[in-house]
């Protein structure tokens, strides 16, 4: 198959690769990149271990081919903490309990990024909404729901008013 | 300095979790070795057919693949073991072959692989290879399966029964039947399960041909298992060539303790071609091919007197074990469900009967629970039957027939070891107490007769925890295939940093963390200093892994035993190095003290400094402070607790909505109160998700109808409430530490509170009884049916 040149800025870094036309992103990441923080466990586009933020939204990248996200803007869970500082999603799941195996964290801290981005303070309602896309078989979903409440709060601390 | 450590009860951070919150896991799928090539696999599409011929050189020749092997080029890998046959019983065993050569049984049997350099060319080729089926009858129901008639899978097992399995005593329940006042009988489903831990089990098999050794990769909760099994049964290899390593495991709930086929196929095509070889199944694989759980068809009667005494208990159950034995698949419903069907009840006479069937079907083992939830299911329901067929309240049925708590250790006729300790009445009062129950039955009244559909269900639960001794369990007893202890290793090196080697093999468990607090504690060093290592056989003491709720109990205690041996020898040098007598040197607050001056003190840090630099050691010690320990309990535990869930059901929908779950466990005494929450958030959503909405589904000819997320209803957040959970602490003294195990409770609990929960709100309706899962459609159904002939009826 013949192969086609991409341009994606990752986690702030760019990458120029050659890709099968059919390579799905996430296959991008993890094998090409390197990036294994996102994980595949579905073939049927459910389980959001994939999710990644593309373009400011989240996308489940197993959904995607490589070659759609030419010169694209992602970022993926490797880039969420910043100069060694963890976003406060990452702390919420730390402090909370929100992960047991830890193999549905990456895309569910996408997913609930992608979610405070829209809504800085979501009710419990909303946030169990808005993981729909999200599978997780170890935690009964109760920490990460209480993890996210507590990145909320973390988050509107930090700036305060500022999102409207 | 050192202070009074008191890690053991706290709700510590987990450490493991930094790795994971940044994407820094390393689980299967993320290792990739140098000249890495990949394995795909080709599944039987057909339920039972005979092979003719496999055709595979149109794969052969497709560009990037580097080889194909069908069942011809395996046949001298031996087919997987069973290890854990239903004891005392005949077992006619058949278990499958890496890949199929002459017969596939059910849809997922592998039948070829194809190795190329990459997984998507590895997948192409699949599609090149042709085999010729010829299709044969097929059974999926096991029940049927038995019936004369029906297809036959293995000539060793005729009418597909592998084996039959008795317990307690059937004269007496008899005889309990003959003179009951009441009797009732219910025909129950415990339907199929499939286990979907979010990551998918793979193998990556890596040999060296200069030294002859396997290295494998597993995603595996109990990899020097399969080190053994793979060595001694399957590939024929010395077991010192073997290593077997689980990374990091993206969960199990049992479906990863088995030995498959694809471990000894990726070590195959390693050695075949000379490079690494990688396997990860995808999740349709997963659904067809790795194992699934529950799958029983019951009979069940319980007899009784007019005032609520349970007198006996009479079961008869088919269990569906698949198309061949897997790994453990008979000892599940036999030891671990049919010797705890009497659950916490003291029932004078019990009898069971156990039919293990084969059906063309993927193979059933352990699933979260493992025969646990079967047993409480059938004993919480027909005692809820039970309760309103003599008009009393549930929970007065129960604390009517509970085991005291003076009549400990019990022994409950079915040949369980004795339950070790319990207050079942605590939990249930506490139970009731949380949830407001008497409120709850006013306010149910109320909306009776508004004509709403309020319903509470209860159950109250025991389980089988850290399953053992030996003696017990092994092939002489229960017919486990070896011995089911526990191992540990501490070492405290140099600069006083302690490193924990365990047999068990946490996937999500938190062992790095709760092992560590009870080092810590006991070392009486910082949690950062102490380091738990685990999944890897190479250097690293034999252990049997992580599953049946058993690395605490029993792998926790082996390293207690480790901490202990370390600090006496510590307490010897610590003597000689205050120049004190060893009675004299006494452990306080976390540090050697010679009795009454405590300014002359040592820390283990202090200690394992003097004991690796060796100048000056007692007469006859050796250096280093390093012990390792087995541990074999004296006896399993046994965690109870009750479970209330109230529920209102939608006359017009038929959608059930949880309205309040309260859950009181007794797991005895907690090291990480956070972690065991967590295991019973998780373990109560597994058990609520096969009462609501989960099930495997074969169509009569055996094609998985649920074969993938997007037809295995998986719970998601929106459809779940918050669980209100709360304890009672009974220790046990099976082990030092008092506690009993926490990652089954709270599955084996959940199923029948909610069962009972719709049934008690259908109650109205004249509706006794509907099997799971309790989806709108099949309620909704069910009330239309009631409703109608109500109506007619007036
Ligand atoms: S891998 Fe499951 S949704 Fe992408
Ligand atoms: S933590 Fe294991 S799947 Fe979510």
């Amino acid at each position: 198959m013949a192969k086609q040149e991409i341009r994606v800025t990752v986690n702030g870094r760019e990458h120029r690769s050659e890709v099968e036309p059919r390579l799905l992103l996430v296959h991008y990441l993890r094998d090409v990149l390197g990036l294994t923080g996102t994980h595949i466990g579905c073939d049927t586009s459910q389980c959001g271990a994939c999710t990644i933020i593309m373009d400011g939204q989240s996308v489940k990248s197993c959904t995607v081919f490589a070659v759609q996200a030419d010169g694209s803007q992602i970022t993926t869970i490797e880039g969420l903490a910043k100069d060694g500082q963890l976003h406060p999603l990452q702390e919420g799941f730390w402090e909370e309990h929100g992960l047991q195996c830890g193999f549905c964290t990456p895309g569910m801290i996408m997913s609930a990024y992608d979610l405070l981005q829209r809504n800085p303070d979501p009710t419990e309602a909303e946030i169990r909404e808005a993981l729909e896309g999200n599978l997780c078989r170890c935690t009964g979903y109760q920490n990460i729901v209480k993890a996210i409440q507590y990145a909320a709060s973390r988050v509107r601390e930090h700036e305060p008013v500022a999102a409207s | 300095m050192t202070t009074a450590t008191t890690f053991v009860g706290s709700s510590v951070k987990r450490v493991e979790d930094p790795e994971f919150i940044t994407g820094s896991g390393t689980y299967l799928d993320d290792i990739k070795l140098p000249g890495m090539a990949h394995m795909a696999i080709l599944h039987s599409p057909h339920a039972h057919a005979r092979i003719r011929g496999i055709d595979t050189s149109k794969a052969q020749q497709h560009p990037g693949v580097l080889a194909v092997f069908t069942g011809k080029d395996t046949a001298g890998i031996n087919p997987l073991p069973c290890a854990w046959q239903a004891g005392g019983v005949e077992n006619h065993v058949n278990t499958p072959h890496v890949l199929a050569s002459d017969e596939v049984r059910y849809v997922g049997d592998a039948v070829a692989v194809v190795v190329a350099e990459d997984p998507y060319t590895a997948r192409d080729a699949l599609e090149l290879i042709e085999v010729d089926y010829e299709p044969l009858p097929a059974v999926v129901d096991p029940e049927k399966a038995t019936q004369e008639g029906a297809p036959q899978l293995h000539e060793n097992a005729p009418n597909n029964v592998c084996m039959r399995w008795t317990a307690g005593n059937q004269e007496a329940t008899d005889r309990a039947f003959e003179q009951a006042e009441v009797v009732v009988k219910q025909r129950l489903v415990n339907q199929r399960l499939i286990p979907t831990a979010m990551e998918t089990r793979g193998a990556i098999g890596s040999y060296n041909p200069g030294t002859g050794e396997f290295t494998i990769w597993m995603t595996s909760q109990a990899p020097h298992v399969m080190k053994l099994l793979l060595a001694a049964f399957v590939l024929n290899v010395p077991e010192n060539k073997i290593r077997c390593i689980s990374p990091d495991v993206g969960g199990g709930f049992g479906s990863k303790i088995f030995c498959y086929a694809d471990m000894a196929l990726v070590a195959f095509a390693s050695r075949q071609l000379g490079r690494p070889v990688k396997y990860v199944e995808d999740r349709t694989e997963n659904y067809q091919w790795t194992t699934h759980g529950r799958d029983h068809v019951t009979y069940a009667e319980i007899a009784g007197t007019r005032d609520g005494r349970i007198t006996g208990l009479r079961v008869r159950t088919y269990a569906n074990l698949g198309a061949y034995l897997s790994t453990i698949a008979p000892g599940i419903p036999t030891t671990l469900y049919g010797r705890m069907v009497p659950g916490v009840y003291k029932i004078p006479a019990t009898f069971v009967e156990v039919l293990g069937v084969y059906t063309d079907t993927a193979m059933v083992d352990a699933y979260r629970g493992a025969g646990r939830p079967e047993a409480a299911y059938l004993i919480e329901r027909m005692v809820d039957l039970f309760a309103r067929e003599v008009g009393m309240d549930p929970a007065e049925v129960r604390r009517r027939n509970f085991v005291p708590p003076n009549e400990f250790p019990h022994d409950n006729g079915v040949g369980m070891l004795p339950y070790d300790s319990g207050e079942y009445e605590k939990a249930l009062n506490r139970a009731l107490e949380l949830s407001g129950y008497p409120e709850f039955r006013r306010e149910q009244e109320e909306a009776r007769r508004q004509g709403r559909l309020l319903g509470v269900g209860l159950s109250s639960y025991v389980e089988v925890c850290g399953v053992a001794p030996s003696a017990w369990i092994g092939l002489n007893g229960q017919g486990w295939g070896a011995g089911l202890w526990e191992s540990a290793n501490v070492r405290v090196h140099l600069t006083g940093k302690a490193v924990v080697t365990t047999g068990t093999s946490p996937h999500g468990q938190g062992h790095a963390t709760t092992f560590a607090q009870l080092v810590a504690d006991e070392l009486g060093v910082p949690m950062e200093d102490v380091i738990v290592e685990h999944g890897d056989t190479q250097g690293t003491p034999f252990g049997f892994g992580t599953y049946g709720s058993r690395s605490l109990a029993v792998g926790g205690s082996a390293i207690l035993r480790s901490t202990a041996k370390i600090r006496e020898k510590a307490r010897k040098l610590a003597a000689h190095m205050l120049e004190a007598s060893e009675e004299d040197v006494v452990w306080e607050n976390g540090r050697f003290t010679v009795r009454g001056s405590p300014e002359s003190a040592r820390t283990i840090p202090e200690i394992a400094l003097a004991a690796a630099t060796g100048y000056s050691l007692p007469e006859g010690m050796e250096p280093y402070l390093d012990e390792t320990s087995y541990y074999d309990p004296p006896n399993c535990t046994f965690p109870f607790g009750t479970h209330v869930c109230m529920v209102e059901v939608d006359r017009d929908t038929g959608e059930t909505r949880l309205v309040r779950y309260v859950a009181v466990d007794d797991v005895g005494n907690v090291i990480n109160p956070m972690i065991v929450d967590g295991q019973l958030h998780g373990g109560i959503v597994q058990g609520v998700a096969q009462a609501m909405w989960e099930q495997g589904v074969y169509t009569e000819d055996g094609q998985l109808v649920t074969g993938s997320l997007m037809d295995y209803a998986l719970p998601k957040a929106s459809m779940l409430p918050n669980f209100e959970l709360d304890r009672t602490v009974t220790p046990t003294n099976v082990n030092a530490m008092g506690a009993k195990g926490a990652g089954e409770a709270g599955t084996i609990a959940a199923t029948p509170a909610v069962v009972n929960a719709v049934m008690d709100a259908l109650a109205p309706l004249g509706i006794r009884h509907l099997d799971m899962p309790l989806a709108p459609e099949k309620v909704w159904h069910a009330i239309q049916e009631r409703s109608a002939s109500q109506k007619e009826e007036r």
